[in-house]
């Protein structure tokens, strides 16, 4: 049986979906076989980030629709072996995903799979409700930033009430948060919510704190999810996340002012 | 950083702390409203439409107040009878 998380913010362009290509590589490069899913219909951006929008053929809604099976739709990542991808589809009405179907094609994917990634849509709309409704495990991602902190816990809110586990009183979904775009110089000015402010607001677990990073952006214009740029210090600490998810204890790193070095300061790093 | 900024920077200090303590404020409000039963718009209604039988109030002379505690909910209802309603009882 696959443990399904599901990756949930409320708010748009948090990063999302960059975390959700990070953590399924992660986890993926890790041994574990792993699926990530699309549910942003209409709106797939999933395959992009991965670098595999060419590659796609069928999607998540002709899976439901029974229009191609699993196997058709879902792409193989090039660089691990372990990591598939489910893309959404980019024509269909977000209804086309319906609970029954969607849950099908869960139940279908735990057989052959250890993780199954959720990217959700921005939102509380329908596509982000099925995204999140048969979750065991869900990452919030948050930026230091009121919006997004109110947006996060009312996605909480959510979880704890709308999800199957909710519905059918079995254990909670085990929720993490993961603050991205953090930028220590701004917090240590006392311009930016620390994660500690965030945490205490929240009050939950921290899987990880994704310092604001260049890497995040080269990566996207390249199609390669940002943990594999390992010198980066956004692939090392999503790195650290997928770690802390599995288990293990890891410090967390980059939540203060990085000190340039003498030939950085001379040529500008 | 220049010293300049560093003047600049110490002057605006403050505003996570701005941050923190309105998301505290509306965070702790969301999570009330979340936590209500749905039914008490409408038995707040129902309740002034009683009240209304015999005494003339407006719908802000009734408060209808839910507080969840560890091991209790208590329901709190706040009616103001108007002055001329006392003095004709």
């Amino acid at each position: 049986m696959a443990r399904i998380i599901v990756i949930t913010s409320g708010k748009g362009g948090v990063g999302k979906t960059t975390t959700s290509a990070a953590l399924a590589m992660g986890l993926a490069q890790r041994g574990h076989r792993t699926a990530v899913i699309d549910f942003d219909v209409g709106l797939r951006n999933l395959d992009l980030i991965m670098g595999c929008e060419r590659r796609v053929v069928y999607d998540f809604v002709n899976v439901i629709n029974g229009e191609a099976s699993l196997n058709q739709a879902l792409i193989r990542d090039k660089r691990c072996d372990s990591l598939y991808i489910l893309p959404a589809s980019q024509t269909r009405d977000k209804e086309a995903l319906t609970k029954e179907g969607v849950g099908k094609v869960l139940e279908e994917l735990s057989q052959g799979f250890d993780f199954i990634v959720c990217d959700s849509p921005a939102g509380i709309e329908h596509g982000a409700t099925m995204a999140m409704y048969y979750a065991d495990d869900a990452v919030v991602v948050t930026n230091p930033e009121v919006s997004s902190v109110r947006d996060s816990d009312r996605m909480l809110g959510i979880l704890s009430s709308k999800s199957r586990r909710a519905e059918t009183n079995a254990e909670p979904i085990r929720e993490f948060l993961l603050l991205s775009r953090y930028d220590p110089a701004r917090v240590a000015n006392g311009e930016m919510l620390s994660v500690e402010d965030v945490q205490e607001i929240l009050s939950l677990d921290l899987l990880g704190v994704i310092p604001e990073s260049r890497a995040v952006l080269n990566a996207s214009n390249a199609g390669v999810p940002v943990i594999l740029d390992g010198e980066s210090d956004a692939g090392k600490a999503y790195g650290d996340a997928v770690a802390r998810y599995l288990g293990e204890q890891v410090p967390h790193r980059f939540l203060t002012v990085q000190k340039k070095g003498f030939f950085s300061r001379l040529f500008g790093g | 950083m220049s010293l300049l900024d560093y003047f600049r920077s110490s002057r605006s200090k403050g505003t996570a702390s701005v941050a923190k303590e309105r998301l505290q404020i509306l965070v702790a409000h969301d999570r009330s409203e979340r936590h209500r039963p749905s039914y008490l718009p409408k038995l707040q209604r129902e309740i002034l439409d009683v009240i209304r039988k015999y005494v003339e109030v407006d719908m802000s002379a009734v408060s209808v107040n839910y507080e969840q505690e560890a091991s209790r909910e208590i329901l709190e209802l706040n009616i103001i009878l108007p002055d001329t309603a006392r003095n004709r009882a």
